[in-house]
């Protein structure tokens, strides 16, 4: 439904429709997806057109890390979506993220075809080095294209339905709640490390040659799969900025407010929790598949805790609680990341370390609450002795004014 | 088993044939006195003989049985015998270091030219090694005859059966008798005797030694070949006996095995209990505090390297310091900030973890660091043939015991365990009382933090000591107190052995991997059902977590 509304508004944007009452309401998420927009065209277009040498040209190595980041701002979003916005800390969106990705690899795998080292037309090569003489029944339709993006949905999606629908539905929210989804993507990790799974064991699926036909070592597949990348962090911004400036959007952050006082007014929580956690895994799932066309690989190691707690800090920094604080934050510690991991890789985890603690101590509301935080902090008469209590107390009062502010531009209760 | 030794005595057939004639020519002499020689002439004499007129003199050897002589042929067959060729000292030699033989004085040479070995051949070695059995057999210590009995199972040949009779009437001790009773068994199943070895199955029925079931496995196999299908189906009944006993034995073992994983679990939790349980903290550095016990563990063997068995002794202490310092700082510098907003609490604390691993792999280095195990912790105690418990298993199950009792006297007995409770209760009222409720904060948070350091100082025992190691440990704690209940230490020792027992019980039926993904599964459904754990805490308080 979501994706319906906003096709048509896509197509319509003149007339007022949806899509135009969304971005006028968010300046930041216009510029945003304009800047995204540009960046989507650009580098593809400056890889492709100018040679190599000239100083318009990007190369296809910057082109994949850019890209690289592009997916993470997307998962960014879907983990913002429900920290933010509902209070749901999730510490195993990883998962999510890892079973997207495995649903295009095993894609990927189906199309090496009889390329790969044994030659074998129908099983990968890790299935006849392991003496398999079948394809197992859950590999089956992975050759067609359509049902590998079914699955790329759908299985992220069916796994949070059923993990959601039993923690919610038993009012496991909270510290416990982000203990169990770490537990969730631990047990994944251990389930697909093994070799009896299916899925590769420790090596994971590798050795894509081509996507739809087309040779994943072109420039041109690269800025295609680019390009793909951009737009759908593009629709994934939209589809959370929709959600959460509708009323359901509302009736989330009340429950992130106060769950219990949420739940008297008479809202079933578990559905809504249920609803925007399936949303934001489809989200991850979407990313996951497009970000393993562009490293080549996927392996169980995606499922490590670390890397969903990684998350977490991009949204942190970023800016918890709003969508393009979540882009940003992504992108930064991301570069951050490639730069002090080639740089001091010594430094990189005392870094990472230190930015948990600081900004959880001094950027409750990330850089994008930087500016505002600076300004409270010279102009309200408190001074900088209550600085940081009076900021985590304030911090879900801005947020209420931001949508109020919404509200009125929509002109809805 | 039985073809090995016809092989062996064709081949001794043949050796003694071409020994006799000269054997005879040179000893005539030497035999008429036999009795007469002694144990130094023995050796003086097997200097100058060569390989073959070594058989009668070992013979001598072997005829007379007191310690000295024991400890002659063992060296003899080990190949440790030496002589200096200056002057004929007999040397025993261990690794480098000879003494003399008899007077046990050590000795020193200039040379490894100044020595020589007095070899024996695989024929000698036989008869030196029966010979030993036989002495070994007869020997006063009930501990040295129940090793050699033992031996003798893996080498029934190595003794004839009149001795093993002889040996039979004369023992005494039941546990002797037991085992020489099997290696009868043994003996009978080799004879062509039907009845024999019918009583040969007998015997060895439902017996757990690892030879005595090769055995009986050879002996179905052969007696099916050989169309004695009746001696086949008793062997085989025998066997399934020996089965059903070692399925227990497995059973009793898994159930150790369980209980020491759930040993280590409470020990990694206990503390996770407190900072989590009693003040609702989440502290993802939670596994950092036990990887500093451990590489405490490690720092306080370097300093004293020959006190490897006091080592532990101290460490303890020395870890509960150093991990609660550690704790307190962070309580102290980041998590007072944080109180009400555990989920920040726990990415701050993720930090932290972080950046303690990236100083561990700094200062230490990546790999993993080795943390010796004192001698009092080595070893095993067996039950049976079968079955060898380790004795660190055991003390860790009982050092997490002791750990959990010491909490919790502190935390109902002490002065500071009421305040720390008051304070977890009712914060303002206990402020109100004058308490200084930051303090106990701090207190409180270095004391969970302590006593995961003492886990680390436990661990270092069982696991590899590396960066990582705690990363291991953190969701199986949190998964052990969350399924005790929060802020229940019972809860979280029932939670620890059950856990820790149902994932060993697994382990061999699913594979551990798998147990392990049973298990957390488990718990995930099971928080749905009991959100609040086995024990939960009941009224207002349990509405705070």
């Amino acid at each position: 439904m979501t994706q319906d509304t906003l096709t048509k508004g896509v197509s319509l944007p003149v007339r007022g429709g949806p899509l135009t009452r969304l971005l006028m309401a968010d300046a930041a998420g216009r510029r945003l997806v304009m800047a995204l927009m540009a960046l989507s065209v650009v580098v593809p277009f400056c890889n492709l057109v100018f040679p190599e040498g000239s100083i318009f040209h990007v190369s296809t190595y910057t082109m994949t890390l850019l890209g690289k980041y592009l997916c993470y701002a997307l998962l960014a979003v879907a983990v913002d979506l429900i920290w933010g916005y509902c209070g749901i800390l999730s510490l195993g969106h990883g998962a999510f993220f890892a079973l997207g990705g495995y649903a295009m690899g095993m894609y990927l795998m189906r199309q090496i075809g009889d390329r790969g080292v044994y030659a074998n037309p129908e099983l990968p090569d890790f299935m006849v080095f392991l003496n398999w003489t079948e394809l197992p029944w859950y590999w089956m339709g992975f050759d067609q294209f359509w049902f590998a993006m079914v699955m790329v949905l759908a299985a992220p999606g069916i796994l949070a339905f059923v993990f959601g629908a039993l923690a919610f539905r038993s009012r496991v929210t909270g510290v416990y709640l982000s203990i169990i989804t770490q537990a969730l993507t631990y047990a994944l990790l251990l389930a697909f490390f093994r070799n009896d799974m299916g899925f590769g064991g420790n090596n994971g699926l590798t050795d894509f040659k081509d996507i739809l036909g087309f040779d994943l070592q072109q420039d041109s597949t690269r800025a295609a799969l680019f390009f793909a990348s951009g737009i759908a962090l593009i629709l994934g911004y939209l589809i959370s900025r929709w959600i959460v400036t509708s009323k359901l959007g509302r009736v989330l952050v009340a429950i992130r407010d106060s769950e219990a006082r949420a739940r008297f007014l008479g809202y079933r929580v578990e559905w809504y929790q249920l609803f925007v956690f399936v949303v934001s895994a489809m989200l991850a799932g979407v990313a996951g598949a497009l970000y393993v066309p562009q490293v080549g690989i996927i392996n169980p190691g995606e499922f490590a805790p670390i890397n969903s707690i990684e998350i977490i800090i991009w949204v942190a920094v970023g800016g918890r609680g709003s969508l393009y604080g979540a882009v940003i934050g992504a992108v930064l510690v991301n570069y951050a990341k490639t730069y002090f991991t080639g740089a001091f890789a010594e430094l990189w985890l005392f870094m990472l370390g230190g930015l948990f603690v600081l900004t959880t101590l001094y950027l409750p509301k990330g850089v994008v609450g930087l500016w505002a935080q600076m300004k409270e902090k010279f102009v309200t008469p408190g001074g900088p002795g209550s600085s940081s209590d009076s900021i985590s107390q304030n911090q879900d009062k801005r947020q209420d004014d931001n949508d109020t502010g919404t509200n009125k531009a929509e002109g809805s209760v | 088993m039985r073809a090995a030794f016809l092989r062996l005595s064709g081949r001794m057939q043949r050796l003694l044939s071409l020994l006799i004639f000269p054997a005879l020519l040179l000893f005539s002499a030497a035999a008429a006195q036999a009795n007469t020689l002694s144990l130094a002439e023995v050796g003086d004499a097997l200097i100058d003989a060569n390989l073959r007129q070594k058989a009668p003199l070992v013979e001598q050897l072997l005829s007379v049985e007191d310690d000295d002589t024991l400890r002659f042929a063992q060296t003899l067959l080990e190949g440790d015998l030496y002589y200096r060729k200056s002057d004929r000292l007999l040397l025993t030699k261990d690794d480098d270091d000879l003494q003399a033989f008899f007077t046990q004085e050590p000795v020193v040479i200039s040379s490894k030219r100044a020595i020589k070995k007095i070899s024996v051949n695989n024929r000698l070695r036989i008869q030196l090694r029966a010979g030993i059995a036989r002495m070994q057999i007869f020997a006063s210590s009930e501990a040295t005859r129940l090793t050699a009995a033992q031996s003798l199972l893996k080498s029934a040949d190595d003794i004839d059966t009149a001795t093993l009779k002889e040996a039979m009437a004369q023992e005494t001790s039941p546990k002797v008798s037991e085992v020489l009773a099997l290696v009868v068994g043994l003996k009978q199943l080799q004879s062509d005797n039907d009845n024999e070895r019918r009583m040969g199955v007998d015997a060895l029925s439902g017996s757990l030694y690892p030879e005595v079931r090769g055995a009986l496995s050879n002996f179905i196999r052969d007696s099916e070949a050989a169309g004695h299908t009746k001696e086949a189906a008793l062997a085989a009944e025998a066997m399934e006996k020996i089965e059903t006993r070692l399925k227990i034995n497995s059973v009793i073992e898994n159930l150790y095995f369980g209980l020491a994983l759930g040993a280590v679990l409470l020990l990694a939790a206990i503390g996770l209990a407190i900072t989590f349980g009693v003040m609702g903290v989440i502290n993802m550095a939670h596994g950092e505090m036990i990887m500093l016990g451990a590489y405490t563990t490690y720092v306080v063997q370097q300093l004293m390297p020959d006190h490897i068995g006091m080592s532990l002794v101290v460490a303890i202490p020395a870890a509960f310091v150093v991990s609660g310092l550690v704790g307190i700082a962070i309580e102290r510098g980041v998590i007072r900030h944080l109180y009400g907003r555990p989920l920040e609490t726990l990415l701050a604390t993720f930090g932290i973890s972080l950046i303690l691993q990236q100083a561990v792999r700094s200062i230490f280095s990546p790999l993993n660091r080795e943390v010796a195990t004192p001698e009092w912790m080595a070893g095993t105690f067996s039950i049976n043939p079968a079955l060898a418990l380790t004795y660190n298993r055991l003390y860790i199950i009982i050092f997490s015991l002791l750990v959990l009792a010491l909490l919790a006297l502190i935390l109902k007995r002490t002065l500071f365990g009421l305040q720390m409770r008051a304070v977890t209760m009712n914060r303002p009222m206990a402020s109100s009382m004058g308490i200084r409720t930051g303090w106990v904060d701090a207190l409180t948070f270095g004391l969970g933090s302590g006593i995961a350091g003492i886990a680390g100082v436990a661990l270092s025992q069982l696991t590899n000591v590396g960066p990582n190691m705690g990363q291991a440990y953190i969701i199986d704690s949190f998964m052990v107190v969350v399924f005790g209940g929060v802020g229940n230490l019972w809860g979280t020792l029932v939670g620890a052995m059950s856990l820790g027992v149902v994932n060993k019980i697994l382990e061999p039926w699913a594979g551990a991997v798998v147990a392990k993904i049973l298990v957390l599964v488990f718990i995930i459904l099971f928080i749905q059902k009991r959100p609040r754990g086995l024990f939960a805490l009941k009224g207002r308080a349990a509405e705070m977590g």
